[in-house]
């Protein structure tokens, strides 16, 4: 049964076949494969398991359950559950128990509550703000207000096996249009989804696939997009590392709807991980005729090439990521120009499109047009993915309805600011976007509302800042990275961001003047106006916005050299409370450039003239005492500190 | 190393729009890209010197000097700035000596940032020698240096 498939109507028979195979098996152990519970020391868990299934004499070889054997227990890997911040985290299915935090010590307890007393390790459960804990995966606050489409299958599935795919309808969208639907209709079906693309832009995805199918010239191109390059983002990551082959099927639907015959997926460097599932999905997917020559006995032909960037920003953009893929430095072309539609990879036609966007596309298919349309709102149709993180308790990654409120998001899936914090900006659209303040909390989430207040939907990623956090400091922090990636070709984002940064430095280093103000503002617009791609476009959002909405800090920061969070170095000094030091010595024995001196249990003081701010004393000294503190402006240092000094 | 690097260009010959990989695979091999081997690989894919400088020097991946045993990124994204990169760039600096984007001098350690290795949940993170270590503390920089040397 487990062999090619040559129409579409096996497709139907190999889900069934697999679906059945895997029920086969009572029990399994879903422990998380993502980067974030691999570094946290998942894949020992995973082995420990493994171990203890097969001393009680259970077979943990998946073959086996394809050759009709029944199993009382298994384990299996399985993509990102997104709850990264709790890793490693460990899923117990059919009862879809969630374990958070989940050490190799913890095995045994595991294994005994669930196969001998059938019961749960409850200090292994997530537990609730009022102290109640949260058994499954599904009662997790974090989780419960989620509508999970693209990320459903991650978590959920062994991303390194297809037959796990196939387990769930996978591929089945794809026998379907073989058998029922012409090009024209599938893009038509994905014309009336709604749905925009996912990379940050927001096309409708209809549309440029209508154009792809109606450009001339051949060979056609499928490119899929996963350059996620934004900072604080890493939704596309997930994706690709936990449903790889839900990224294929979208990707061979798109070439069957405009007539291509190669597609290539340009993955970021720094995701190694993405690569090496990506290859064995490929791998599999061949093996199994889903992909290659011939697909499904149909006699459409397509594949799949892995192109890894090479580290550079500017690569998210179309034009420039069609040039890297040929061999060249990724320079966006210069409008006007024809559309990537019409003249992209190697001069022909192609279709780009962001990883999400291609995994909606199974589903739309295989559910309607109709069903993708009732989520979300009347212009953003479906769901957003979102990398939740920053100053928040329940970080990773969340996929929720369009129209959310950014609120619910931060205080009811997020659960707020963690150690008593205040919240003080949410950040999206990573180096393109903007900071929302407080005030913009009811916000809902789609691209046009978000556009309104200044910033944009992006790719995905949202970042949250408390108190603590100083906006010019991270104004100057996006443009030092957008001055960074900057390709250079047009001279107002070259050497425009180059000046914001400047200036940025000068006001964070106390050296701000009045008339900054104005000339950010000024600089901003030049820089917006006179670029020919996004990056140059959008670099100066974050200072629009921050200025906006958090002008009086600024106004702090030059006016009276003081920055309010504590953050900038050149305005701040360390000092220690007379009242609270217990003299434990900590912050002394800490500093790296023993600027504090005292004796134990006696106060404690920071000579200003050595202490380099580093903050060190200030990340030592006990919560219980919280005797250092940051204060602004800066404690002038005085002529003969500095004598004693030299 | 000529000879390695003979072995990995052979199957590229004339093939000018294979010039990142190629790249990638010597620099694998490599550890960096040294002038010898950019000089072939412009000789192998056909591509002027100068564009495969050019195009090198465009992407951040590719080095030109040689780099140290042990390779430490912290990473400055958002999420790991507004918990205090900085900071841990520092501390890492004062351990190793070194200031970020260098090699020491016995080539033991080379530190640098990564814009984002997309852990952001983690943060803050340093990847060091491929193994991500997340939710950074400055304070257990001696135990990391000290488990490389084993």
């Amino acid at each position: 049964m487990l062999q090619r498939i040559n129409s579409p109507s096996e497709m139907v028979e190999m889900r069934d076949f697999c679906k059945a195979a895997f029920a086969r098996q009572k029990v399994r152990f879903l422990v998380c494969a993502g980067t974030g519970c691999i570094a946290g020391g998942s894949m020992e868990v995973y082995e420990e398991l493994k171990r203890h299934i097969a001393e009680r004499g259970e077979d943990v070889d998946v073959e086996l359950l394809f050759e009709g054997k029944d199993s009382e227990a298994g384990a299996s890997i399985s993509g990102c559950h997104g709850f990264c911040q709790m890793g490693p985290l460990v899923r117990v299915e059919p009862k879809s128990t969630f374990y958070t935090k989940v050490k190799v010590k913890d095995v045994p307890d595991i294994i005994t509550t669930t196969l001998d007393e059938d019961s749960v390790v409850e200090r292994l459960l997530f537990k609730n703000p009022d102290g109640s804990h949260a058994v499954a995966e599904h009662d997790v606050p974090f989780y419960n207000r989620q509508t999970r489409i693209v990320l459903a299958g991650c978590g959920t599935i062994d991303p390194e096996d297809i037959r796990n795919y196939f387990a769930v309808d996978g591929y089945t969208a794809l026998a379907q249009i073989f058998a029922d639907h012409s090009p024209e209709e599938v893009i038509d079906i994905v014309t009336q989804s709604g749905l925009r693309g996912r990379g940050g832009g927001g096309f409708p995805a209809g549309r440029k696939w209508k154009a792809g199918y109606d450009a001339k010239a051949t060979p056609k191109y499928v490119v899929c997009n996963g350059d996620e390059g934004d900072p604080g983002a890493f939704m596309d990551r997930s994706v690709l590392e936990g449903n790889p082959q839900a990224v294929l099927e979208g990707m061979t639907i798109a070439a069957y709807s405009i007539g291509a015959r190669y597609g290539v997926i340009y993955v970021r460097a720094e995701y190694p991980l993405a690569v090496v599932r990506l290859q064995k999905a490929i791998a599999q997917a061949k093996e199994f005729g889903v992909l290659g020559e011939n697909i499904m006995g149909t006699g459409f032909d397509f594949d799949i090439d892995i192109f890894q960037g090479a580290g550079a920003f500017v690569c998210g953009e179309s034009t420039a990521l069609t040039l890297s893929i040929e061999g060249k430095r990724g320079m966006p072309r210069v409008a006007p120009r024809p559309r990537t539609t019409e003249v992209g990879l190697y001069d022909k036609p192609t279709l780009l499109n962001n990883v999400k966007t291609f995994a909606y596309v199974p589903d739309i298919i295989r559910k309607s047009a109709d069903w993708f349309k009732a989520i979300g709102t009347e212009s953003s149709s479906g769901t957003a993915v979102f990398a939740l993180t920053g100053h928040i308790k329940n970080s990773g990654l969340i996929e929720v309805p369009m129209g959310i409120k950014l609120r619910e998001i931060i205080f009811d899936i997020g659960g707020g600011i963690p150690k008593g914090g205040k919240f003080k900006a949410v950040q999206t659209g990573g180096p393109s976007g903007g900071c929302l303040p407080e005030s913009l909390l009811d916000t809902p989430i789609d691209y046009d509302s978000l556009d309104e207040a200044g910033s944009i939907m992006g790719s995905g990623g949202m970042v949250i800042m408390n108190e603590r956090t100083c906006m010019v400091d991270v104004a100057r922090y996006f443009l030092q990275f957008t001055e960074e990636e900057s390709c250079g070709q047009c001279v107002p984002c070259r050497l425009g961001t180059k000046q914001l940064l400047e200036i940025l430095n000068d006001i964070c280093r106390g050296r701000g003047k009045k008339e900054d103000l104005d000339l950010l503002v000024e600089l901003s617009h030049s820089v917006h106006g006179g670029s020919v791609c996004g990056l140059g476009q959008t670099a100066a959002n974050p200072v629009l916005t921050t200025l906006r909405y958090f002008k009086a800090e600024y106004e702090a920061h030059i006016y009276d050299k003081c920055c309010p969070a504590g953050v900038c170095k050149e305005l701040i000094s360390f000092v220690i409370d007379e009242e609270k030091c217990k003299g434990c010595m900590l912050c002394a024995k800490n500093c790296p450039v023993d600027a504090i001196s005292g004796e134990k249990k006696q106060v404690h003081t920071i000579d200003q003239s050595l202490c380099i701010q580093c903050g060190v004393c200030f990340d030592k000294c006990p919560n219980k005492f919280s005797a250092v503190e940051c204060v602004s402006p800066k404690i002038p240092v005085t002529p003969k500190e500095k004598m004693e000094v030299s | 190393m000529e000879e390695r690097l003979q072995e990995i260009l052979a199957p590229y010959k004339g093939k000018s729009d294979a010039l990142i990989p190629v790249l990638q695979e010597v620099q694998a091999e490599l550890g960096y890209l040294p002038e010898e081997a950019m000089m072939a690989i412009a000789k192998t894919t056909g591509v002027p010197e100068s564009h495969v400088y050019g195009v090198a020097t465009f992407y951040a991946q590719f080095y030109f000097t040689r780099r140290g045993k042990n390779q430490t990124k912290v990473c400055t994204g958002t999420a790991c700035h507004v918990k205090g990169a900085a900071r841990v760039i520092e501390a890492f600096e004062r351990e190793l000596g070194i200031d970020c984007g260098c090699t020491s001098e016995d080539f033991e350690h080379t530190l640098e940032t990564v814009a984002c290795v997309g852990s952001c949940a983690l943060a803050p993170v340093v990847v060091v020698n491929e193994e991500v270590h997340g939710q950074f503390q400055s304070s257990s920089i001696g135990k990391v240096i000290e488990d490389l040397k084993e």
